[in-house]
């Protein structure tokens, strides 16, 4: 019995973590192009989600058209954020930076609220959501699909920076800007698209995550979360993040674990991952994948 | 020069002038003056109160975050540390005064500095990352600091009384309890004064103005002596017992501290004081704190004055009111960032500029 538990966790573990991955490769895709910490990155799955979740209730339109239009609304919204709000902020100090994104976070949050309520909305139903069982497991169907659709983003994200002209684009200017300037790429439109691709495939977690447990302004917390991940993984290391995000998801669960069956503390979950970060940031402040910066402090 | 006026252009000559707190002696007066206006601000004239209650907690509200903000401002505006906890050590301060007053038998009048010692601990710990991260590393570290602590608030039920809160003893000063807010309004009154003197002055020391030099330049000043470990971590000290003082003043304002209210929410508030404020200015902290205090006070009054209109009563904007409000929070701080990333310090500095040489523009 205790043994099941903890694989039901360890499952659940790994499918929380890839969520975390996905949001976390998003912040890490705008970190590494424009060098900005997202503080916003939660409210991303908040807007996403709430887009989504009003598209489908107001509207006769089957779930993948409501789909699609929540990433064609979510791609306009992060280029005109990039454009009206973060490009002003263009070499200001790093607290000036950071200070939007929280200020942005903190106005978005109580927007949603504000239009659409504090209560937990269930989403329209989808699939039938009968729990199959996985070797024994019972997993929703909408988490496997969830786990299927961030593989595919992962791989998809991997294919469009080695293949794509707009990836390899990208690369450049994550690498070296004024090079990348030099060689023909706009700069500018680089960032746009770095904040339109976050903000899409953070929306499509968003979404994902609406679906299991209804949309709620606990969403954005995600974007609390993915700092213990990105940072374990490296700021500017998209496999990183994948990882991280994987690690901390697990870890989560099994802090639960341990929690209820030996140290009955409590809520320990949830500030698990805080301690670790401050563990990290204090052996490694780099990650397990990032570059290391030498300097001396 | 006895002159009340300031000479059009830089003729100082000893680095004491230079550093003086005040310009001229009218600028002195004026200040001395603002301090015994507001001094006679709760006194009842014949049994008639000229100021209403509701302003006089209102200047009690901007003392006490007023002083927290200050805290903050010595660390991200002088010292060029990002701290995303900083309701967190506020917080501390208010639990530690009332566990004081409450488990030893202090007297509050004690209970208020040692709240802030103890605070001072709390933060020098939280500090020691500072020591090897910075810049957005750090931001990160407090934050991760901001929950760990949320956390120990809901745990440490000794501590905090958990989930019921924990009751803190009125304000007594040699057997004599100061009733109501006018009374109390004196003692947020003698702090602000205080602790503002306090940072204004600290700030013109060798310590300060190397605080100072570890923001502008961490690596020149290494060089020229300065022990960036141990700046950098008084700084955190520093920023803390401030806002253990605050947290402290608002636990004995209440008389009530609960666990709710020290969350993540709070902190970028005084974040967003001091951005508006503006960063690096003692004033502008005080500046901040007034605007934010005072935004949703406005807010609810064009609201209130809206419904009175025809076309006001909209059911969906005074129902939102609470939601408006913290959208306008976010809102002021990225609107500054943008159009006026100095603070209302620079704008006030502006405004005194023009009026200095007014009619004459040069």
């Amino acid at each position: 019995m205790k043994l099941e538990f903890l694989m039901q966790l360890v499952v659940n573990g790994l499918i929380l973590g890839t969520l975390y991955g996905v949001v976390a490769m998003c912040f890490t895709l705008i970190y590494k192009a424009s060098q900005i910490v997202n503080f916003a990155q939660g409210e991303f799955l908040l807007i996403g989600a709430w887009v989504c979740w009003w598209i489908l209730t107001s509207f006769p339109v089957p779930f993948y058209a409501g789909f699609l239009l929540t990433l064609a609304f979510m791609m306009v919204f992060g280029i005109l954020l990039q454009v009206l709000v973060l490009r002003p902020m263009i070499g200001e100090p790093v607290i000036a930076v950071i200070m939007v994104t929280i200020g942005l976070s903190i106005f978005f949050q109580a927007m949603m609220k504000w239009l659409f309520g504090v209560f937990v909305q269930p989403f329209p139903p989808i699939f039938e959501s009968s729990a199959v069982s996985v070797m024994g497991l019972n997993v929703q169907p909408i988490y496997l699909l969830s786990v299927a659709i961030s593989i595919c983003i992962m791989v998809a994200f991997a294919l469009f920076f080695k293949y794509s002209r707009l990836g390899l684009a990208m690369r450049a200017t994550a690498f070296d800007q004024q090079v990348a300037q030099s060689l023909g790429i706009s700069v500018k439109q680089m960032f746009a698209l770095s904040w339109a691709i976050s903000a899409m495939v953070s929306a499509l977690a968003g979404v994902v995550v609406g679906i299991v447990n209804g949309v709620s302004a606990a969403l954005s917390f995600f974007g609390i979360k993915v700092f213990p991940a990105v940072i374990l993984g490296g700021l500017d290391s998209i496999i990183g993040a994948v990882v991280g995000g994987l690690i901390i998801g697990l870890l989560e669960n099994l802090a639960e674990y341990v929690d209820g069956q030996w140290l009955h503390l409590g809520n320990l979950y949830q500030v698990v991952p805080f301690y670790v970060l401050v563990v990290i940031l204090m052996v490694r402040p780099y990650g397990l994948f990032g570059t290391a910066k030498i300097e001396r402090v | 020069m006895a002159l009340s006026l300031v000479p059009c252009g830089q003729f100082k000559t000893t680095y004491a002038s230079d550093t003086t707190l005040f310009a001229t002696p009218l600028s002195r007066n004026l200040v001395i003056a603002g301090v015994i206006l507001l001094a006679l601000v709760p006194l009842k004239i014949g049994g008639l109160a000229p100021v209403s209650d509701y302003v006089i907690a209102l200047l009690i509200q901007i003392g006490y975050l007023g002083i927290a903000a200050l805290g903050l401002n010595i660390l991200v505006g002088f010292t060029g540390q990002i701290s995303l906890g900083h309701s967190a050590f506020f917080g501390f301060g208010a639990f530690a005064s009332a566990w004081l007053g409450n488990t030893f038998g202090i007297p509050v009048f004690f209970t208020i500095p040692l709240a802030g010692i103890l605070t001072t601990a709390v933060g020098m710990i939280v500090g020691i990352p500072a020591a090897r991260i910075k810049g957005l590393y750090l931001a990160i570290a407090t934050l991760a600091s901001q929950f760990i602590l949320q956390d120990f608030f809901a745990r440490a039920v000794w501590f905090t009384g958990g989930s019921s809160g924990s009751i803190a003893e009125p304000f007594s000063l040699f057997g004599l309890t100061l009733a109501g807010d006018r009374q109390y309004f004196y003692v947020v009154l003698a702090y602000v004064v205080i602790m503002y003197l306090f940072a204004s002055n600290m700030l013109r020391t060798r310590d300060g103005r190397a605080l100072v030099a570890v923001r502008d330049h961490y690596l020149s000043a290494e060089v020229i002596g300065i022990n960036l470990t141990k700046y950098r971590i008084l700084s955190f000290g520093i920023s803390s017992f401030y806002a253990g003082v605050g947290g402290a003043l608002f636990a004995h304002y209440l008389q009530y501290v609960s666990i709710e209210g020290f969350d993540i929410l709070l902190s970028i508030q005084f974040l967003a004081m001091i951005i508006i404020g503006g960063l690096g200015s003692v004033m502008g902290s005080l500046l901040g704190t007034i605007f934010m205090v005072l935004l949703p006070e406005v807010m609810e009054a064009l609201i209130g004055a809206l419904q009175s209109t025809s076309w006001g009563n909209v059911p969906a904007v005074t129902d939102g009111l609470a939601y408006l409000k913290e959208a306008a929070i976010g809102l002021a701080i990225v609107l500054f960032l943008i159009f006026e990333p100095d603070g209302l310090a620079h704008r006030w500095r502006l405004i005194k500029v023009y009026w200095k040489l007014y009619p004459f523009s040069f």
